[in-house]
């Protein structure tokens, strides 16, 4: 390096005293140990050079700051790498521009999480270099948080502990992995007692979960002494595992000073039919619904209780009709919701549920009844009336016998076995199309049966044939992507051409619904290969 | 800068001429290795060879005796330039850098255009970066005048390049922006591709790829542009390895390489390079500096490293065994790579490739600690 530093310097200078010097420049202050006038600035350059370099070369490391705690391990096998590179395309997948025309490609993004359901079931590990994508991903979409933070593991959380923007990961974790077990009953109780009220919630949940007279037991051994607002959510958490024995502290849940926890602790009573609640409402309704003999046909005649008394009230009744509905309706429906539907047989005259459903009703009482009924076999879990009131499904009206609503035949679906679902839905589909199933097929189990699949193949291809646009469809459509069993692929080939125009069709409609066809096939196919890639 | 019989695209032969200069000289400015926003941008011993033309030049006679006298034009220009920069830097000194911190960005670029001009684009792009310093937060007087200092050190260097010895001669050409060609013998080895990434600017998009020879032990950098907003042509996965040979650019104590003639495709080899400790990476960057002081960072892999978290956002990767740490460039520690390499390590060590220089540590690539693929951080 070539250096005209003066020989009359006594040494190098320290380098802030040449920053200082430059910054008020040399004109204004010579720079001591530097010659003065026109060769300044070149001398403190040529000073500063070699500072420079000898600063930047004797650069050291640092010492350490304070070092994290390593990550759990993570005792899951790890994934297949074919099916790592897919996750990492999944990932990357930004969404498309919305609704309307989506183009042939499948559309990864609702892939995802089906694929998290999969590599959870199969009990996969996440690679570690993939968790900041999946946090990200699942930041933005709370849908996905469950699975992706169950597939992520531990090193999510700890990572979650380092960056701000994934806190929502603990929020969701609340301590997880950290519970006592069951069986550490004095762990348990010591946390019972001190914890924060997170913390016992998180423990009650957890226990009720495993042992659900272990967790009524803790609840109920410090029940007087808690907080009015405390009991309301201890007593939501007994809703999992509800079981009979659980009748004795509902029970005295129902005389507590709190409204709230009142009612929270009728509406669970009123969730098991042979409590003693269910029994006295059964009473109640009773007396408001009877087959009139006298009349040409048999129809059912009803009459609304006429007033709600204090036994109606403590049973968990509300007095209060919401705006816009009459009072005795109101009354009457919610002793319909709770009466135990197996007193209907004995007192309708030993009819069967269907018998009963067909019975006319006197009054245009029918839509309340039948509604009432619906939210019953539902809540009560009640196959034989949720056959009776969903009808054949081949029936002419949309709306079933007694004009039971989609949305009420949607649940009373859900408490039928798997396979009758499928049969039931294919059926409407094929009576009635597409145009009102959206609802009925968010209920099927994933993937769809074969028949069902093979029922809603055939109606997009009659409705292809109809002459509209796919994008009427778009709901169903986006639904077989995800739903429809891969294995279906092979059947849909023959759709993926575009037809010749017919007459009175919708122009370029052909080329629109061979296009969808080819992303529904494309998606299948894309389906087949993620399972493929994610068996070990 | 002759035939050395090597299949490579040469670049010598295509002098630019002074009236287009201004296009093919200012694509090769920013070429010269500095000019970028990223940290990235001032890579380890290499940006500075001129891209010059992309097309295989014609070599006739006409131009095969007219190329020194080129030279040596070429050569006049620049010192001019070079004079006129050193007039500029002493100006500025002498009033003093408080004053240059309200002058604005003008003169800056004005003072670029003429060593456009001077056919020295290198120079230009480090004058366009003396512009930004002021504006670049708190500490910016002492940075402005590390800047200008090493500049006025390339300016001496090329005044008085015939007395340097030749590596450091060379290394002076090509860091001022004269076109330089990759000499010496072919080196065939099997080149494990350790990283690959791009930095963008308005003119052009530069891709830089680092290979580590598995037997040789050498660390080479390959150079790839394409227009501003393209991806270059070439393309290497990170974890293969490729046999090839390549040819060196002249220059002491820099690694920029051209690949030559490939004899495989991209096999994946689960080697990796050796690595060193954070006490070391800094110590051979200083010893780099002794060879090319202008280098802003240089390439290396640290084993057993664990990224921990320091203060205010910021990273460093500290030694599993012992006591020291190496800071993460502040550019760095906000991508999204970062949180890769974090999430990669779990609190545990890894092996991580990448620039260590004056601003920190720049992470490009990393392994977990036991047998798995590379991680691309970038």
């Amino acid at each position: 390096m070539s250096s005209t530093f003066s020989a009359t310097a006594t040494g190098p200078l320290p380098w802030q005293e040449l920053v200082t010097a430059a910054l008020l420049g040399t004109d204004r202050r010579t720079p001591p140990g530097l010659p003065p006038g026109r060769e300044a600035p070149a001398a403190l350059l040529d000073a500063a050079a070699v500072a420079t370099v000898r600063r930047r070369a004797g650069l050291c490391a640092a010492p350490v700051a304070v070092r994290p705690e390593p990550a759990a391990p993570d005792p899951r096998p790890p994934l297949p790498p074919a099916a790592a590179r897919r996750l990492v395309v999944l990932l990357a997948d930004r969404p498309g521009t919305g609704v309307g025309r989506r183009g042939a490609a499948p559309d990864l993004r609702e892939l995802l999480p089906q694929w998290l359901a999969l590599a959870n079931e199969r009990g996969f590990a996440a690679p570690p270099e993939a968790l900041p994508a999946l946090l990200d991903a699942a930041r933005g979409r709370t849908d996905l948080r469950p699975a992706a933070l169950a597939f992520a593991g531990p090193r999510a959380l700890w990572l979650a502990r380092l960056n701000p923007d994934w806190r929502f990961a603990l929020r969701a974790a609340q301590g997880g992995g950290e519970l006592p077990s069951a069986e550490d009953s004095d762990r348990v109780r010591g946390l019972w007692r001190q914890g924060l009220f997170a913390e016992r919630v998180a423990l009650l949940s957890a226990l009720r979960a495993r042992t659900p007279a272990a967790g009524r037991a803790l609840l109920s051994s410090t029940w007087p002494a808690e907080r009015a607002e405390d009991r309301l959510m201890f007593l939501d958490s007994l809703r999992t595992g509800l079981g009979p024995e659980d009748e004795p502290f509902l029970e005295r849940a129902l005389a507590d000073r709190s409204r709230n926890v009142r009612a929270v602790a009728a509406e669970l009573l009123s969730a098991l039919p042979d409590s003693a609640l269910a029994v006295r409402m059964g009473r109640r309704a009773a007396t408001c619904v009877a087959v009139d003999v006298t009349a040409p046909v048999p129809t059912l005649v009803v009459e609304a209780p006429h007033e709600c008394d204090a036994g109606m009230e403590r049973d968990g009744v509300v007095a209060q009709p919401p705006a816009g509905r009459g009072e005795r309706s109101w009354w009457l429906g919610q002793l319909l919701d709770v009466a135990p539907l197996r007193t209907w047989p004995g007192r309708l005259g030993g009819r069967t549920p269907q018998e009963i459903v067909a019975l006319p009703v006197a009054d245009g009482w029918q839509g309340e009844l039948h509604a009432a009924w619906c939210r019953a076999a539902v809540r009560q879990r009640d196959a034989d009336w949720a056959r009776a009131l969903l009808g054949a499904p081949s029936a002419p009206e949309a709306g079933g016998p007694g004009a039971v609503s989609l949305a009420e035949r949607a649940k009373l679906l859900g408490t039928l076995g798997t396979e009758e679902r499928a049969a039931w839905v294919a059926g409407f589909i094929g009576t009635h199309g597409l145009s009102e199933a959206f609802q009925l097929l968010g209920v099927c189990t994933v993937p769809w049966a074969g028949e069902l699949g093979r029922a809603v193949v055939d109606a997009l291809n009659i409705a292809r044939d109809a002459g509209s646009y796919p994008w009427s469809f778009s709901g169903v459509m986006g639904l077989a992507e995800r739903c429809l069993a891969p294995a279906e692929a092979d059947r849909l080939e023959g759709l993926t051409a575009i037809p010749d125009e017919t007459e009175g069709a919708a122009p370029g409609a052909g080329g629109y619904w061979a296009e969808a066809f080819q992303r529904l096939t494309a998606t299948l196919r894309l389906r087949a290969a993620m399972t493929a890639e994610l068996t070990p | 800068m002759s035939d050395s019989g090597v299949r490579v695209r040469r670049t010598t032969d295509q002098v630019p001429t002074p009236a287009p200069a201004s296009d093919v000289a200012s694509r090769a400015a920013d070429a010269a290795g500095s000019a970028g926003p990223a940290d990235l941008a001032d890579a380890a011993g290499g940006g500075h060879g001129a891209a010059g033309g992309d097309s295989a030049p014609a070599v006739t006679p006409a131009t095969r005796s007219a190329a020194p006298r080129r030279a040596e034009l070429r050569a006049a220009r620049v010192t001019a330039g070079v004079t006129e920069l050193e007039r500029r830097l002493a100006d500025l000194l002498r009033g003093g850098l408080a004053a240059a911190q309200e002058e604005g960005y003008g003169l800056w670029e004005e003072t670029a255009a003429r060593m456009i001009d001077a056919q020295a684009p290198g120079l230009a792009a480090r004058v366009r970066e003396l512009g930004a310093v002021p504006g670049s937060g708190p500490g910016w007087p002492a940075r402005l005048l590390e800047e200008c200092a090493l500049l006025h050190l390339l300016d001496r260097g090329w005044l008085r390049h015939g007395e340097l010895p030749d590596g450091l001669a060379a290394t002076v050409r090509s860091r001022i922006g004269l076109p330089s060609s990759p000499g010496g013998p072919p080196v065939r080895d099997r080149w494990l591709v350790l990283a690959q990434y791009d930095t963008h600017d308005t003119r052009l998009t530069t891709r830089r790829i680092w290979l580590y020879g598995t037997e040789s032990g050498r660390t080479a950098l390959v150079l790839s542009y394409g227009a501003a907003g393209r991806a270059p042509e070439l393309s290497l996965p990170v974890g293969r390895a490729l046999d090839a040979e390549t040819v060196a650019y002249p220059g002491a104590g820099q690694s920029r390489v051209a690949l030559g003639e490939r004899f495989s495709t991209p096999v994946p080899l689960p080697a990796r390079p050796p690595g060193s400790g954070p006490a070391e990476a800094a110590a051979r960057y200083g010893e780099a500096l002794a060879d090319d002081p202008w280098q802003d960072a240089y390439p290396v892999t640290l084993r057993r490293v664990v990224p921990v978290p320091a203060a205010e956002g910021s990273w460093q990767l500290a030694d599993a065994d012992g006591d020291l740490a190496l800071p993460v460039t502040p550019a760095a520690g906000s991508r999204s790579g970062l949180w890769r390499l974090v999430a990669l390590s779990g609190g545990s060590p890894v092996t991580v490739f990448g620039e260590c220089g004056h601003r920190g540590f720049t992470p490009l690539t990393a392994w977990p600690e036991g047998p798995g693929e590379a991680v691309p951080l970038c």
